[in-house]
């Protein structure tokens, strides 16, 4: 992936000794009179796949109004400050960023910010207007061989969601070693992608994601998702282009 | 040698057995504590809203998982069960931190009318000045811990009862102080879970570290202080 840095006359500071495998130090030529403009990084808020009010009963447009427009907004705004200090962190998809400011398990400074809009990205586009129900497919098949069936995973899904400590999120991931499904939880802003897995659903578990509907009533937040929000389609999406990164081995062709 | 060490384990075990008789009898289960003010006596600062469900359904819900899981304990322990007695701390820390943190909480607030706000004189108020140069310079740390915290925590002012200094520390979800240092003691505890102050600030918690300030019970710090620095 080409990361291509604008020389201009200013010289790169090596900011920390973490991410000097990063950046080449490129002196710049002093040209006394010519100024020009540095290149950082900048990131846009990503508008939900649907109206705000489209959730509704389940998740309020209130709650959207303010869990987007607020809260993901300000995670938004908040990065593009961070990464305009400097343009160590230049060139990168969300998801590189994600992975390359958590550092190996020694957060950056913009970690925080970096998942929280990633998660947030992913979480709209795990809600549908008229979701629940089930997958189907392919994606149900391999549910119900690493779950044993579905309402197994549901069980699951709701278990770790109810019995997640503090602030987090709660995720259906494709392991990539293990070829396998597995429902995880993680702490504030973690994200799969950390330690290298491909995140199918995900489950926005802190307080702000549900409080203006629920109050502290987590168990019905968690059941309405489950039953009315979850969209499977975006699921069965990512899992095909997960099969792409995971060799789940031949396919069974059935035999005429 | 040998002898000796057969006579003490006999013993041990007697022990234990009389230990087992006196607890299977004696299983404390706790209960909401009373606030001392009425839910919307902290308004505006805290809304009587956030009052009523932080007291009667958060608050409440710790407890009653706490005492959910001292049962469970108490019967694992009996069983031997230590896969059991294991499992069940976090549990454990997590509820009946919570019901320590929060009970502390309710008595470091109170009604301006009831000197909310009011800052500490006496031994605290020196103790604050000496360590942080002013009573403004204290609040405006706390305030900046509490609203750098990431995700669930609470921001305290401890002292430090062997040491006798004043400590400012944050915890992550319901750790309570303690799990900090074995001698810190809290003095005041600012809840910073997002149930806290959603309903009225939404995420812009800065904004609930500023006003909570015009409530804060400084005569409870100051006789907390006053006992492990007398």
């Amino acid at each position: 992936m080409a990361r291509h840095l604008l020389v201009t006359d200013f010289i790169l500071p090596l900011k920390s000794p973490k991410l000097s495998y990063l950046c080449e130090p490129q002196k710049g030529r002093s040209n006394g009179s010519q100024k020009v403009s540095r290149t950082v990084a900048y990131y846009g808020l990503k508008t939900p796949p649907y109206k705000l009010d489209a959730l509704e009963p389940y998740m309020s447009k209130r709650a959207l109004e303010v869990h987007w427009g607020v809260h993901h907004r300000d995670f938004v705004e908040d990065l593009n400050k961070q990464l305009g200090k400097s343009d160590i962190l230049y060139g990168y998809t969300m998801d590189e960023l994600v992975k390359a400011t958590y550092n190996n398990g020694n957060p950056l400074a913009e970690f925080n910010n970096a998942a929280e809009v990633w998660n947030h990205d992913f979480f709209w586009e795990s809600m549908q207007p008229g979701g629940g129900n089930m997958p189907k497919l392919g994606l149900l098949q391999q549910i119900e061989k690493d779950f044993g069936s579905f309402t197994n995973f549901r069980e699951k899904f709701v278990e770790a969601a109810l019995t997640l400590f503090g602030s987090g999120w709660v995720w259906l991931v494709l392991k990539r070693h293990e070829k396998q499904l597995a429902v995880v939880k993680t702490s504030n802003s973690i994200n799969p992608l950390a330690w290298d897995d491909i995140p199918i659903l995900n489950l926005d578990m802190w307080e702000h994601a549900y409080y203006l509907d629920y109050k502290n009533d987590r168990g019905k937040y968690v059941n309405e998702f489950m039953n009315h929000l979850v969209s499977w389609n975006a699921a069965m999406v990512r899992m095909a282009r997960a099969e792409a990164f995971v060799n789940f081995g031949e396919p069974e062709i059935p035999i005429a | 040698m040998a002898l000796r060490s057969l006579a003490t384990r006999k013993t041990l075990t007697q022990g234990l057995n009389s230990v087992k008789l006196t607890q299977s009898r004696a299983l404390q289960t706790f209960s909401l504590p009373d606030l001392p003010y009425d839910y919307g006596a902290l308004e505006p600062a805290i809304s009587g809203e956030i009052m009523e469900l932080h007291h009667q359904k958060h608050h409440q819900t710790y407890i009653t998982n706490y005492n959910k899981a001292l049962e469970q304990l108490h019967e694992a322990i009996l069983k031997g069960d230590s896969s059991t007695v294991v499992k069940l701390q976090s549990a454990i820390k997590f509820n009946g931190g919570g019901h320590i943190n929060h009970s502390i909480f309710w008595k470091n607030l109170a009604p301006i009318r009831e000197g909310g706000g009011e800052p500490p004189k006496g031994s605290l108020g020196w103790a604050i000045d000496t360590s942080f140069g002013s009573f403004e310079s204290l609040i405006q740390k706390i305030s900046a811990e509490g609203a750098a915290l990431q995700g669930s925590g609470w921001v305290w002012l401890g002292v430090d009862k062997e040491l006798k200094k004043l400590v400012i520390e944050t915890t992550a979800n319901q750790d309570p102080l303690v799990t900090k240092g074995p001698n810190l003691v809290p003095l005041l505890g600012i809840d910073v879970w997002e149930h806290a102050y959603y309903l009225q600030y939404k995420n812009v918690r800065p904004d609930y570290l500023k006003n909570i300030w015009k409530v804060i019970n400084w005569q409870y710090a100051s006789e907390v202080y006053e006992k492990e620095c007398p």
